[in-house]
């Protein structure tokens, strides 16, 4: 139990002291993620809402595609990065590997199939909640469109949140385009990843503390919007 | 304005399921003014030939025509329909009221106000519409079809699960719109109802019309021999 009172303790120093250190990771951490979160939902949320609405030969199939995306193994996905980034890659030329943009595309890869296919299936089941009165209102797909992501606005929230408790806790695919390189992608997960190697468990710990604590805000602010929505059923 | 869009002819309409004749081989002329209501027992396609008619389902042979024309967009805009279980938006009263509004250039809030007024929904014009009682429901769905100010309206079991009071409410509503020239189609399997509210009915069974008349003669003395049996409480398979 003492190495949790000392984890706990030495998290708690370093948050105090404003460790410059510790607000660089967890500030790039951040970043990267609210990053790629919002490049996610701009790509995602269109695909999730095109998935819904369209009709199309194929969309079956292009919905359990997306679905199937939704697990796609981190490592597997840095690796593809990695590949592409490479020096000799198709886009070794850009100079991006081990840079936080490398860490944002991986990431981008790994959320956008998240938000588009739940966006889908959220939108896809308000727009069959609607259909005869939209139909009856002759209602134009556009205005469709603009009423779905209007009314299903808290549902979506808690997709986006989903997406950034994803990516902020991501690390396999980070680490391998990243490079964990001091002051330039360390971020929280991969310096735990490090410290942990390194046998410094305490700070490993600290940083796991941090992290747990912020996925847990996200998720609480999740579970809080949605449930407030219901309440005064928006939902 | 009601002229253009009606009488509504209604030309050997069939609507098939699987070997399923739901709707079977219906031929009808419904005249314009005036509220027609369509009786009887449950699976006689009340419902469906509605929704053919409001166009939320297509027709597998014949022909529907409003006045001379066939069912179009903005035929479709001229009509409303309150359906038996109300959709309501995921926004307030009054955002549902305001959406479906703007669909039909009537976005007015002081005519929104009047309309919720109406139908005695005004005090909760900022209360989350799902929030509202059964009743209210179907209120709201009332007042937001008639926001559009169509020329036929649509009416499928709009009082089915409410109290006496809640009904009078609709029924009253619906008879000052009638009176005002706005042609009601409207499903009821309750009798009382359709003796309150008809001028002309149609009885179906089994998919087919087995008798259209005046509401005075069909009450009165019905043709059909599975009409006679509904109006006597017999149990109609």
């Amino acid at each position: 139990m003492d190495i949790y009172w000392k984890s706990i303790s030495t998290a708690v120093r370093l948050l105090i002291t404003a460790d410059a250190d510790l607000i660089e990771i967890i500030l790039l951490s951040v970043e990267v993620s609210l990053m790629a979160l919002t490049i996610s939902c701009l790509i995602g949320l269109p695909i999730g809402t095109f998935l819904a609405i369209q009709r199309f030969p194929g969309r079956a199939a292009a919905i359990s595609v997306l679905n199937s995306l939704m697990g796609l193994p981190p490592v597997v996905v840095g690796l593809i990065v990695y590949l592409h980034l490479s020096r000799s890659g198709p886009f070794g030329w850009l100079g991006l590997l081990y840079t936080p943009t490398a860490m944002i595309i991986a990431q981008i890869l790994l959320i956008t199939p998240i938000v588009a296919a739940l966006s889908c299936q959220i939108i896809e089941d308000l727009q069959e909640d609607y259909r005869d009165l939209f139909t009856s209102l002759v209602v134009s797909k556009p205005a469709a469109v603009k009423a779905y992501l209007i009314d299903a606005r808290y549902s979506l929230l808690t997709v986006v949140l989903a997406g950034f408790g994803r990516a902020i806790s991501e690390v396999g695919a980070v680490i391998i385009v990243g490079g964990n390189i001091d002051h330039v992608t360390r971020v929280m997960t991969t310096t735990i990843a490090l410290e942990t190697s390194k046998g410094e468990l305490a700070l490993a710990l600290a940083l796991g503390i941090i992290l747990l604590a912020m996925a847990m805000l996200v998720n609480f602010l999740a579970t809080w919007l949605k449930q407030s929505a219901k309440e005064q059923a928006y939902v | 304005m009601s002229d253009h869009i009606t009488p509504i002819h209604l030309n050997d309409i069939s609507v098939i399921r699987g070997d399923r004749k739901l709707i079977d081989h219906v031929s009808c002329t419904i005249e314009g003014g005036g509220i027609t209501t369509i009786m009887g027992p449950n699976g006689a396609g009340k419902s469906l030939l509605i929704r053919c008619l409001h166009g939320l389902t297509d027709i597998d042979s014949g022909t529907i025509k409003f006045g001379t024309s066939p069912l179009n967009d903005e035929i479709r805009r001229r009509q409303s329909m309150v359906f038996q279980t109300p959709t309501m938006m995921r926004r307030s009263v009054f955002a549902n009221l305001f959406f479906a509004a703007t669909r039909h250039q009537t976005a007015d809030n002081t005519h929104i106000h009047d309309i919720l007024d109406q139908v005695g929904l005004d005090h909760l014009a900022d209360q989350s519409a799902r929030l509202l009682s059964g009743g209210e429901k179907q209120r709201l769905a009332l007042a937001r079809a008639l926001i559009t100010r169509p020329d036929i309206l649509f009416l499928d079991e709009s009082t089915s699960n409410l109290d006496p009071a809640s009904t009078k409410i609709i029924e009253d509503i619906i008879i000052n719109v009638g009176r005002s020239g706005t042609k009601i189609i409207a499903v009821t399997h309750d009798i009382g109802q359709a003796k309150r509210l008809a001028d002309d009915v149609i009885f179906l069974n089994n998919g087919a019309v087995c008798e259209h008349s005046l509401s005075s003669a069909f009450f009165k003395k019905p043709v059909s021999l599975p009409a006679q049996a509904y109006l006597a409480g017999e149990l109609v398979i």
